[in-house]
């Protein structure tokens, strides 16, 4: 729990620091946009915006944690005209193509949510990997966790 | 877009070095034993071993046991020279013996069975002929021969295999074939991005699966076998997947999302006209025809986990199949239409490979290793092949349709998954 509510804490101050202040723009797709100074040591200051949200097992259903995040994605991209592609993926276990499925439940869940908060729904592109590109590679539960994903790619 | 296909696919038909090894790790409880004598053969070494071939044969079935020709008293090349007592001292029930002649660069096997316990002969001599490239199928016609004859069942030593090799680092995907018992791998094609779901045409000449070559999306293609030619069948908005020839192998069904969410199609594959089969807010996937081709069953996770269902085609009616643990899904069904093989999970419980009983609804477990997936069944309806992993890579495991026969295959590079089992070619 208490962990839960550090976490949420930390995902409120990077939507926060993100609000503050960033319209830099990166175009490297893997790598998360930086805001505020370029003091690398500076800890706090050094904060990220995600650009993945996590899902639970089996589930296409957005935590409250993914809607923070996302809730800034949206505030970024509202008005402007770029492309965004929302990669779904889910973890190896179970059906190859049901996983196929299941990933684009989550990168449409990811869609869907961008649109109620303004988002041009035509600059948003959805596609799944299934389980064919894990994000991590081992056959555990944190490995799983990190890989049942929505990559949100601009 | 034509060019930037050539750039990043191979489909050539030449023999890869990858193989895969198989090895039965457990039998029956009482599997018949034979004794396969090292075949005769005047002239230089062979490039074949076809005795040992059948023997390996015999033994992937489960349902023998190969006698090692170490421990063997004599050689017979005929029936002459057949002591019975010989082999009833080995334990042998049942004997092979062969020889093998070159004639105008062909070779001709010639073979004879005999029962040792009633001690007679079960078949007078058979004789197959082929090139020195076909060594390896006559010693599969041997094999099928064999197995059909003691057991009643039609072997399956003959068919095919299709699975995917995937690499990593650089990303890499195969689609290749083999022989069943994992010899003779060639490569059917090579990307660099994801391969997926392959599926045999019912008559035995072409391969549909999905391909993400396009644009990084996923698109369902159909290819030849023989000439590598292929066609594109699908290019629709979202997901395009889990293809399934009808028994007649005039349509396609298959799972889009183009309208908004994963519902069940059927296509034409002449005409490519699409039939839309499914409409839920759902995922409804992976469908799979009956025996007779008027219903598709197909997973869906309309009830909240996904479990097999089950749609006629002339009604369109539509029930729930599977109740037996929290996960159901991917089914296919057996040759004689009775049972569904499956990925089933049962609440704490990993994902097993399991067969239902399609009229009394009973569930067996058939697989005990983890993360098993994607099972295939052979077309005379006694085994199947699923993947599973082992040692962190993708590896096949195969198991009788009875449960007792566990075969895995040692990974040799990449990740081996997705089996299709060919339906037999005559």
């Amino acid at each position: 729990m208490i962990t839960k509510a550090i976490k949420q804490g930390l995902t409120l101050a990077v939507v926060m620091s993100f609000l503050v202040g960033c319209s830099s723009s990166d175009n490297a797709a893997t790598e998360a946009p930086t805001t505020g100074g370029s003091s690398v040591g500076s800890g706090v200051s050094e904060a990220t915006l995600s650009n993945v949200v996590y899902f639970d097992f089996d589930q296409y259903a957005l935590t409250a944690e993914s809607r923070a995040v996302l809730l800034a994605h949206a505030d970024k991209l509202k008005g402007a005209s770029v492309a965004v592609r929302l990669e779904g993926h889910a973890d190896e276990r179970g059906s190859r193509e049901y996983n196929m499925a299941l990933g684009e439940k989550r990168a449409n869940a990811v869609r869907d949510f961008l649109v109620t908060q303004g988002v041009n729904g035509s600059s948003l592109e959805v596609v799944s990997f299934g389980e064919e590109q894990p994000a991590a590679t081992g056959s555990d539960e944190a490995s799983w966790a990190q890989n049942r994903r929505v990559e949100v790619k601009y | 877009m034509k060019r930037y296909l050539l750039l990043c696919l191979i489909f050539v038909t030449s023999l890869a070095h990858a193989q895969l090894n198989l090895r039965v790790t457990k039998g029956v409880d009482n599997p018949t034993k034979i004794a396969v004598v090292p075949f005769a053969w005047q002239g230089g070494k062979l490039p074949e071993d076809l005795a040992k071939i059948v023997g390996n044969d015999l033994e992937f079935s489960g349902q023998f046991e190969a006698t090692s020709p170490e421990r063997m008293l004599s050689f017979p090349r005929s029936e002459a020279e057949v002591h019975y007592r010989d082999w009833k001292a080995l334990g042998a029930e049942y004997l092979l013996i062969g020889s093998i002649t070159q004639q105008a660069g062909r070779y001709y096997a010639s073979y004879e069975l005999f029962d040792v316990v009633q001690q007679k002969r079960v078949f007078a001599k058979l004789t197959v002929d082929g090139t020195s490239a076909q060594l390896r199928d006559m010693a599969h016609h041997i094999s099928d021969k064999v197995y059909e004859t003691i057991t009643g069942i039609r072997g399956i030593f003959s068919t095919k295999l299709i699975y995917v090799e995937a690499f990593k680092q650089p990303q890499k995907y195969r689609l290749m074939l083999s022989d069943i018992d994992g010899f003779r791998a060639r490569l059917l094609l090579e990307s660099r991005f994801p391969l997926l779901s392959p599926v045999w045409s019912p008559n035995g000449q072409r391969v549909a699966y999905v391909s993400f070559e396009a644009d990084n999306k996923p698109a369902i293609y159909i290819q030849d076998i023989a000439t590598g030619r292929r066609q594109q069948m699908t290019s629709f908005r979202g997901l395009n997947g889990a293809p399934a020839w009808s028994p007649d192998g005039q349509k396609l069904a298959m799972a889009l999302s183009k309208d908004g969410n994963p519902e069940i199609y059927v296509m034409n594959v002449l005409t490519r006209q699409l039939t839309r089969i499914t409409n839920h807010f759902a995922i409804d996937h992976e469908p799979s025809w009956s025996a007779d081709g008027a219903s598709l069953f197909f997973t869906s996770d309309r009830g909240g986990k996904p479990q097999i269902y089950q749609v006629h085609l002339a009604s369109m009616q539509q029930e729930r199949v599977t109740f037996d643990g929290d996960y159901n899904a991917r089914a296919r069904v057996s040759p004689d239409g009775k049972s569904l093989v499956m990925l089933n999970k049962r609440p704490g419980t990993t994902h097993h490979i399991a067969a239902q009983d399609i009229k009394t609804g009973n569930l067996r477990i058939l697989s005990e290793t983890n993360l098993d997936e994607s099972p295939t069944i052979a077309p005379n309806g006694a085994m199947l092949m699923y993947a599973t992993r082992s040692g962190g890579k993708g590896v096949l495991a195969a198991v009788s349709l009875d449960a007792r026969v566990k075969i895995l295959q040692p990974p040799k590079q990449g990740d081996v998954r997705e089996p299709a089992w060919s339906p037999f070619f005559n």
